[in-house]
């Protein structure tokens, strides 16, 4: 059990080809074979594997399905929102030095506590790790020391991050209601539509994705990753045995958390505008439609599974924008009925010649 | 002049009219004559007559807009439009026609015949026939005190035979000797009947009072006050508990039928809203057939959309059952995905068919309108889902305990293994048990209809609440899900005059993922070595 | 000779029915015993009870005659020294039969030294030590889900064993297992009590026959008698509620 076994090292080349390819495509080939836009999304698709690598972590190895990932991912990506409202600087509308232009609509005579600092770089990106992780441990020291699990942790991690969105829509709340943060002008004095911001951003991503699945692997390859799964498999049986199965999960679910929250900061400033939107219950479960198609409990899967629903998403809304919802839903469907173990576990039961049986875990004889 | 033909014809018309009243005409036609003294003696006689219509007349003569034509003597309204003179028929304000500049002589009051004018009017609206009339103009008389009046409404009072408007008429009494010079004790008196009118607008009338030079007046104002802000406080709360319950009924109903699904069978079924949503749609095309139709039934939609929707929602629920759920029972976050899925192809099959917009669905007759108990307001149609879901619920609650359905469902959910034994088809009880949970959650749509916007997307702004309902009741006790849905529907409303909608709906859920911490199982959960295993 | 464990006045009700009623029990160091009862005699809530599972209503519950096991948890039992094995047989089914063993090893629980955990010598050795014992040093690299019902069974007590408890609670190990086999876990028991204390519970009168230990009789979360299988054998009451039905 290295740390790159077989499917990693096939996508994580796979991976460095497209991030040497893309940015030499769109920046210094003849004729742009590249165009910018398909930078930019390619670099959202990452950022969304990156996210998907994360719900794998916890849903996939320690068995807690999260319905409320894209609060983590919604809080990293309004971090670096701010800091990228407070570059605009006196550039906005209202040219205010001080205030983001929906604070001077709204009235604001000085800046909210809680924005102070995020005009620095460095605390914004201590942030976009902070907050979620700040979060996803108050969330989940109450809940794993109660033992919330199963479908009872599912319905409360969608509540909160309803209740998120929420609070999030409320003007009061100070990041911009309805409409959220957007109009981004530059970040670290690199302007946002530059061609060349965009292709940094993208490599950016590419990074932090094959960190991020290193990261993963490092741990479920651990001596602890091995405790994960037991817990997943038989959480009581863990218990017995001496783990503080709350403290096992509490620190798979703090890194998770932290892991999407760098995936929204990247996301951010590559889609242009952050919202409450992000928050909602929907977005959420769409996450973990990705790690199912790609195959949980694999990482590499994850990763390809959010990759291939996003790219699907865009193509059949720009073709037949009725037909999405239907595609989505039936692949819902088609995927837990008929491929538990995912596009991954598909082809690579084809692939061996004398496939091991591997039963479903938890249903032993009678 | 065709103007004066009009004029002249209007009044043959008016005096056709009145023929078993002539001295009301007669009256009309002397009011530009004699002295103020003669006039005002005029004024009291078409006051005491008793003739509605000279209610009119009389407010225009108020207004100094009353005059007779120099031509044929006839009394009309003159209003300055532009800068032409208008005349209109001082009894219907029926449009003569421009009349030339001095053609008319206004009829002139001065401040005493004011005076009598209004005692007039009052008395004519005061002692109308219909209740209504007279209940408005007791609260004209409450709203604009004049001690003048209070003879008037003291001698109207002792004739008034509706219970309403005589109790309309003590508070203008009371308000009325408040502006008068009549000694402390009837003062006191007075702020004691308003003291039980107790409301808002006894309040503004006693309010001033507490400023009063008078020792005595202001003390007695300022118990009133007091005891008006504590009475108004319980209504309040009272109004609060209404909303909660109404608010509650809704979320009941919301979550019966997950009630059912996830608390009895366990199945987590996110396609749930979108199950209402069928509901509130089969209202809806119920509905427009009827329009087109026979519109004559309109009345009766609900009570034909009611068991559409219940086959309907119930329909799909089984075809949910047997396509799809039944293959994943045991894995619930499996389900939970797969009926995710279900529940956006319901949604976009919906829009695709009915659009993506709001769609209208109208309030039956019985279900519009309001009264009121006290100080606060009952809308109808929140009474009728309010009780509605009390009839779902104790329906259900029978079939679930008392019937051999209800016997089996719950049989199969204990032990499927021993009730396919005892020969009871698992499959079959599963797939109604859906069923019924589905046809439930159609019912709520059609009560939803009746409040919210039908679109594609109203089951899900459900589903995050219906959830929280049946969960923090506790999963599988169904009076558990009852007291849940109206302790968050009044909690709820009990929190938003502090806070806002929006942060008492965000400050309940948390409540709720916090109370979920404490106690896993909800408020009324089975206890036991079996469940915990 | 010390006493082990220790349960003394222990109630615990479900919503009204007295799961445990009184019950009082001593069990010394060393010590193989055996508790058989009907079903609904409280023997599984008994464990949990020990466990830290279930807090009991009311009693004591003692370790090493100091420690109070009411306080603890799963984790913090199993740390002070206390092994179960689950009646239904529970084995991480998606590891290796190794990796199983390798995970019930004596060794810090935390989690950061389990996040940077690397296998010992000592550990490998010990881990091949015990699945010899247990008769699984052939099916090492296999996944535990792949094994049979009685091979679980024996995972399940190798996994007890690599724990290395000072107490090992059995609930009816021999369930689904073969005569021979039997037979041989009862020997086993044997041989592990005097260095363990072990409890079993067992309704498999001829496998507590062959522990040929102490034995306890529960009903209705009370102890109805006490003493070795040919006393309590003999004991109307027992007679009345258990073996002659």
């Amino acid at each position: 059990m290295g740390l790159i076994d077989r499917r990693m090292g096939i996508f994580l080349t796979g991976l460095f080809i497209l991030t040497v390819a893309v940015p030499a495509g769109n920046l210094w080939m003849e004729g742009q074979p590249v165009p910018s836009y398909i930078v930019s999304l390619l670099g959202k698709y990452l950022c969304y594997a990156l996210l998907a690598v994360a719900l794998d972590l916890v849903w996939g190895f320690t068995g807690i399905l999260s319905l409320g990932h894209g609060a983590f991912f919604a809080l990293g990506g309004y971090a670096m929102g701010m800091h990228l409202m407070r570059e605009i600087g006196d550039r906005g509308v209202y040219a205010n030095p001080e205030l983001p232009d929906f604070m001077v609509f709204l009235n604001y005579q000085e800046l909210p506590w809680f924005w102070y600092g995020f005009d620095q770089f460095w605390f914004a990106c201590l942030m976009v790790l902070l907050v979620p992780g700040a979060l996803a441990f108050v969330f989940g020291w109450f809940a794993f020391r109660s033992r919330v699990t199963g479908v009872y942790l599912s319905i409360i991690t969608q509540a909160m991050t309803y209740a998120l969105m929420l609070a999030f829509f409320r003007n009061e709340m100070g990041f911009g209601g309805n409409n959220g943060l957007t109009d981004f002008k530059d970040v670290l004095g690199f302007d946002l539509q530059s061609d060349s911001t965009r292709a940094g951003l993208f490599v950016l991503s590419a990074i932090a994705l094959a960190g991020g699945l290193l990261l993963a692997r490092a741990i479920t390859t651990s001596k602890l990753g091995q405790v994960l799964v037991c817990i997943r498999d038989a959480e009581d049986r863990t218990r017995f045995l001496g783990y503080r199965v709350e403290g096992y999960k509490l620190f798979v679910w703090v890194v998770s958390a932290m892991m999407a929250g760098v995936a929204g900061a990247l996301y951010t400033p590559q889609v242009g505008i952050i919202n409450p939107g992000e928050f909602s219950p929907a977005n959420s479960i769409e996450i973990v439609i990705w790690v199912a198609l790609g195959g949980r409990g694999t990482l590499v899967g994850a990763a390809i599974g959010a990759i291939i629903v996003a790219a699907a998403k865009t193509l059949l809304t720009g073709w037949f924008p009725e037909i999405w919802l239907f595609a989505l839903g039936a692949l819902f469907i088609f995927v837990t009925i008929f491929m538990p173990k995912g596009v991954l576990g598909v082809i690579e039961g084809a692939l061996a010649k004398r496939p091991k049986p591997q039963p479903d875990g938890k249903e032993a004889e009678v | 002049m065709t103007i004066f033909r009009q004029c002249l014809a209007a009044l043959f018309c008016c005096l056709a009219t009145l023929a078993s009243a002539q001295s009301f005409e007669e009256l009309v036609a002397q009011l530009p004559e004699g002295k103020f003294a003669e006039r005002a003696a005029v004024v009291a006689q078409l006051g005491a007559l008793g003739d509605p219509r000279a209610v009119p007349v009389l407010e225009v003569l108020l207004e100094g807009n009353l005059h007779v034509l120099k031509s044929n003597e006839a009394i009309v309204a003159v209003r300055e439009v532009g800068s032409d003179d208008v005349a209109y028929d001082a009894l219907t304000g029926e449009e003569f026609g421009i009349i030339p500049r001095r053609g008319s002589s206004k009829i002139r009051v001065n401040n005493g015949l004011r005076r009598d004018i209004r005692a007039a009017i009052g008395t004519l609206t005061l002692r109308a026939p219909d209740p209504a009339l007279r209940l408005a103009a007791a609260d004209a008389a409450f709203r604009a005190p004049n001690p003048d009046q209070l003879e008037l409404l003291q001698s109207v009072r002792s004739d008034e035979s509706d219970s309403e408007v005589a109790e309309a008429l003590d508070y203008a009494i009371a308000a009325t000797v408040l502006e008068s010079d009549l000694p402390d004790e009837a003062q006191v008196a007075a702020i004691d009947t308003l003291r039980e009118m107790g409301n808002q607008d006894a309040l503004s009338v006693l309010t001033p009072l507490l400023q009063a030079t008078n020792p005595v007046m202001a003390a007695a104002a300022k118990d009133a006050v007091a005891a008006i802000e504590a009475n108004q406080r319980l209504w309040n709360m009272a109004q609060n508990v209404w909303f909660g319950l109404s608010l509650g009924s809704v979320l009941l109903l919301a979550a019966i039928g997950l009630a059912i699904t996830f608390g009895v069978m366990g199945v987590i079924n996110m396609a749930h809203g979108e199950l209402v949503m069928l509901g509130a749609y089969t209202t809806f095309a119920v509905q427009e057939v009827i329009r087109a139709s026979f519109p004559g039934l309109f009345d009766w939609s609900l009570l034909i959309a009611a068991p559409l929707a219940f086959l309907i929602a119930g329909g799909v629920g089984v075809a949910i059952e047997r396509g799809c759920v039944r293959f994943l029972y045991g894995r619930p976050l499996e389900t939970l995905l797969a009926t995710w899925g279900i529940s956006l192809i319901l949604q976009q099959t919906v829009r695709s068919i009915f659009g993506p917009n709001n769609r209208e669905v109208g309030n039956p007759s019985w279900m519009s309108g309001a009264f009121d108990i006290g100080q606060m307001t009952i809308t109808y149609n929140r009474l009728w889902i309010l009780l509605f879901s009390l009839a779902v619920f104790a329906i259900l609650l029978f079939v679930m305990k008392k019937t051999s359905m209800g016997l089996r469902m719950r049989a199969v959910t204990q032990n499927r293994a021993m009730a396919a034994n005892m020969g009871i088809r698992t499959g079959w009880v599963d797939a109604l048990t859906f069923g019924l949970g589905a046809g439930i959650a159609g019912l709520a749509g059609v009560a939803l209809s009746q409040i919210d916007n039908v679109s594609p997307n109203l089951g899900q702004s459900y589903i995050v609440d219906s959830f929280m309902v049946v969960v923090f009741g506790g999963a599988g006790n169904l009076w558990g899900t009852l007291a849940a849905a109206f302790s968050l529907g009044i909690a709820n409303k009990f929190l938003e005059p502090w806070t806002g909608a929006v942060l008492a709906k965000i400050l309940v859920l948390v409540f709720i993922i916090l109370f979920i911490q404490k106690r896993p199982r909800g408020l009324f959960a089975v206890k036991g070595r079996a469940v915990e295993n | 000779m010390s006493i082990q464990l220790s349960l003394d006045g222990v109630n615990r009700s479900f919503d009204g029915f007295k799961a445990i009623n009184d019950l009082s029990l001593t069990v010394e160091k060393g010590e193989l015993r055996a508790i058989i009862g009907p079903n609904g005699a409280g023997k599984t809530t008994m464990m949990d009870i020990i466990t830290g599972k279930t807090r009991p209503d009311e009693g004591e519950v003692l370790w090493n005659q100091t420690v109070d096991l009411t306080r603890t948890d799963e984790a913090g039992s199993a740390r002070l020294g206390i092994g179960r094995k689950f009646q239904k047989p529970t084995v991480f089914e998606t590891h290796t039969v190794e990796d199983n063993i390798a995970l019930s090893l004596k060794d810090d629980r935390s989690v950061w030294a389990t996040l940077f955990d690397r296998k010992t010598a000592e550990q490998e050795a010990r881990i091949s030590e015990v699945l010899e014992l247990v008769k699984l040093d052939g099916d090492r690299a296999r996944l535990a889900a792949d094994l049979s019902h009685g091979q679980k069974q024996w995972l399940e007590i190798g996994m007890l064993l690599a724990q290395d408890p000072e107490l090992l609670l059995v609930d009816e190990p021999a369930a689904g297992m073969t005569d021979a086999e039997t037979m041989r876990t009862a020997e086993l028991l044997r041989d592990i009590a005097g260095q363990h204390t072990v409890i079993v519970v067992e309704h498999d009168m001829e496998f507590v026959r062959a522990l040929d230990c102490r034995v306890t009789v529960l009903h209705q979360g009370h102890v109805l008698a006490e003493g070795s299988l040919d006393h309590v054998s003999a004991n109307e009451q027992v007679i009345e509620v258990y073996l002659g039905r």
